[in-house]
């Protein structure tokens, strides 16, 4: 469905996204992680032919999004980060509007409309004013207006940033069930949680290159271990207990506020490290995650907001 | 093979029109119908009194096409800017849009297209008052209403393209007001011959579609200095400001849409 190699964006002397390779499959839902800055909007916004390439060659549906622009945007659907929903319309008219774009008819829209409104779970605020919708109120609306056209692929840029923990929630429950119909989801996340939440396979970028490619299962068996044990000394004290703890575990990362132990067995290492008489003012044992590929990786942490 | 057109953008403009109903009326049709009211009946009693009108007919007569085409370029006017600071700036709804089936160019299009209906609108709405104020005849409606439209969508497209390179609206608005439309109304020959002024400040008037749009009006409305190709010559100052105006909001809206 999408095919780039080479891709490339540039603005001015700034290269956004610096060369890189990637497909996407009917049905997959694919993910683009990395930190704020990393490319991977500007990689989303040349996928919805909404900006030029600058070099290399992108296929979108076999065509090319720069010469076939209105051709593929026909056919996907567009969540962007900034929802540009139009705050002094209604919810019904935002989306009845958004499909006449597209030329739909009426006839089709008025059905549809109201189907969109059932699947963002906002029948009741219909006819209500944007401006008086919540947060993630207003996501889900952006997502249902993505759908309007009925896309073979869904794109959506940071689906989820800046809404609360139940909000999230919803709005993933929603993703999946897009999934499940065999829409082709594209997403772009800095959440380790949501990439493994929602996508069968995905690249790590950072600084407009992709660092690793894989499912998040892979990623994190090639690139971190079973377990990760976490410690805390306190900022002072964790560089130097970190040079005392060598030999532990299979790999070692010293952040400023903790240290992460890359092991198989979390329980058995922190018997080790107090063994060696340094009581941790703080200790847990958790899964590796995205966050911990991402680290061994770039060497930096994906910067929460 | 999509039906997208600049034709569901207008549509979507107008929609968004319609809230603002009253407030497009009020503005619209109230500050030329306080014009008229004050200095087209007061100044004009004077002027009337005096030498018995001005450039041979009464004064009302002599300012109806003036008023009338600057009601149009207002109208229309308000319509290109707001919406395309809305589009670019505050709300990023063209980003939206350009995410469809339509192209920069359909966008820019659909815009001007829903300033084109207002300018009609407005140019039809205040006809009807300056007839009623006994200012024009019925007959003038063919010529006068024409031509006010000409100007009206002549300076939206050239506003179209102007609005859409402005980055952040600090200030735009009231630059624009200041610096553009006061001049325009005010420089234009809109309550005197443009030669009663100094030639340093005539020019104004002669970049001022406001000023081609009346003196066309005139001319045809009751015969004012008819000389046939100055008319086409104003009537070519308009095509070649409204043509260039919207090549140029294209080229514009292309170019922020797909950055």
């Amino acid at each position: 469905m999408i095919r780039a190699s080479g891709l490339t964006k540039r603005y001015g002397e700034f290269t956004a996204v610096a060369g890189i390779d990637f497909a996407v499959a009917r049905g997959e839902s694919f993910g683009l992680l990395g930190p704020n800055g990393a490319g991977k909007s500007t990689t989303m916004r040349m996928i919805s032919a909404t900006t030029l390439r600058s070099g290399g060659d992108l296929r979108i549906l076999d065509r090319d999004p720069d010469t076939h622009g209105p051709e593929v945007r026909a056919h996907l659907g567009v969540v962007p980060q900034e929802g540009n929903l139009d705050t002094e319309l209604t919810c019904a008219e935002n989306l009845y509007v958004y499909g006449r774009y597209f030329g739909l008819s009426r006839r089709f829209l008025r059905p549809k409309v109201d189907e969109l409104l059932a699947f963002a779970q906002l029948e009741d605020k219909r006819d209500v004013k944007v401006d008086a919708l919540s947060g993630g109120m207003k996501r889900r609306l952006t997502i249902a207006r993505g759908l309007v056209n009925e896309p073979e692929i869904l794109l959506l840029d940071e689906p989820t940033t800046g809404l609360d923990p139940q909000a999230r929630h919803i709005l993933w429950d929603r993703l999946f069930r897009l999934k499940e119909q065999g829409v082709t989801l594209v997403v772009t996340t800095h959440y380790m949680d949501e990439a493994e939440q929602l996508c069968d396979r995905l690249i790590v970028m950072d600084r407009g290159r992709i660092m690793a490619e894989g499912s998040p299962q892979t990623l994190i068996s090639e690139y971190s271990s079973r377990e990760v044990l976490e410690l805390r000394y306190g900022t002072g004290r964790n560089a130097e207990v970190a040079a005392q703890l060598e030999g532990i575990g299979q790999r070692m990362e010293a952040l400023p506020d903790r240290l992460l132990l890359y092991v198989d067995d979390g329980e058995a290492a922190l018997e080790a490290v107090v063994g060696r008489g340094f009581h941790p003012i703080a200790s847990l044992v958790r899964r590796s995650s995205l966050e911990d590929v991402f680290l061994r990786l770039t060497g930096r942490s994906l910067v929460d907001e | 093979m999509s039906g997208a057109s600049a034709l569901s953008v207008a549509e979507y403009r107008l929609r968004n029109m319609w809230k603002w109903k009253r407030a497009i009326i009020f503005y619209g049709l109230g500050g030329p119908f306080l014009y008229l009211a004050s200095i087209g009946l007061g100044v004009g009693s004077l002027v009337n009194a005096n030498g018995g009108g001005l450039d041979g007919v009464p004064y009302l007569t002599f300012l109806a096409p003036a008023l009338l085409a600057s009601a149009a370029i207002q109208g229309g006017q308000d319509e290109v800017t707001f919406p395309v600071l809305a589009g670019f700036v505050w709300q990023k709804l063209f980003f939206g849009m350009a995410a469809t089936s339509l192209t920069p160019a359909q966008i820019a299009n659909g815009v001007l297209l829903a300033s084109v209906v207002r300018i009609i609108f407005t140019a039809l709405a205040y006809w009807v008052v300056l007839w009623g104020f006994g200012a024009v005849t019925l007959a003038s409606a063919v010529v006068l209403i024409p031509c006010a439209i000409f100007a009206g969508i002549a300076f939206a497209t050239f506003m179209l393209w102007i609005a859409a390179k402005v980055r952040n609206d600090d200030g735009f608005f009231a630059l624009v007001g200041r610096f553009v439309i006061t001049p325009m109304f005010l420089f234009s020959g809109t309550f005197y011959p443009l030669q009663s002024l100094p030639l340093t400040v005539q020019w104004i008037g002669w970049l001022s579609p406001l000023w081609h749009a009346t003196e066309m009006g005139r001319a045809l409305s009751y015969g004012a200095g008819a000389q046939a190709p100055l008319f086409w010559l104003h009537a070519l100052f308009l095509a070649l400001m409204g043509g260039a105006g919207l090549l140029l909001a294209h080229r514009q809206f292309t170019r922020r849409l797909t950055a």
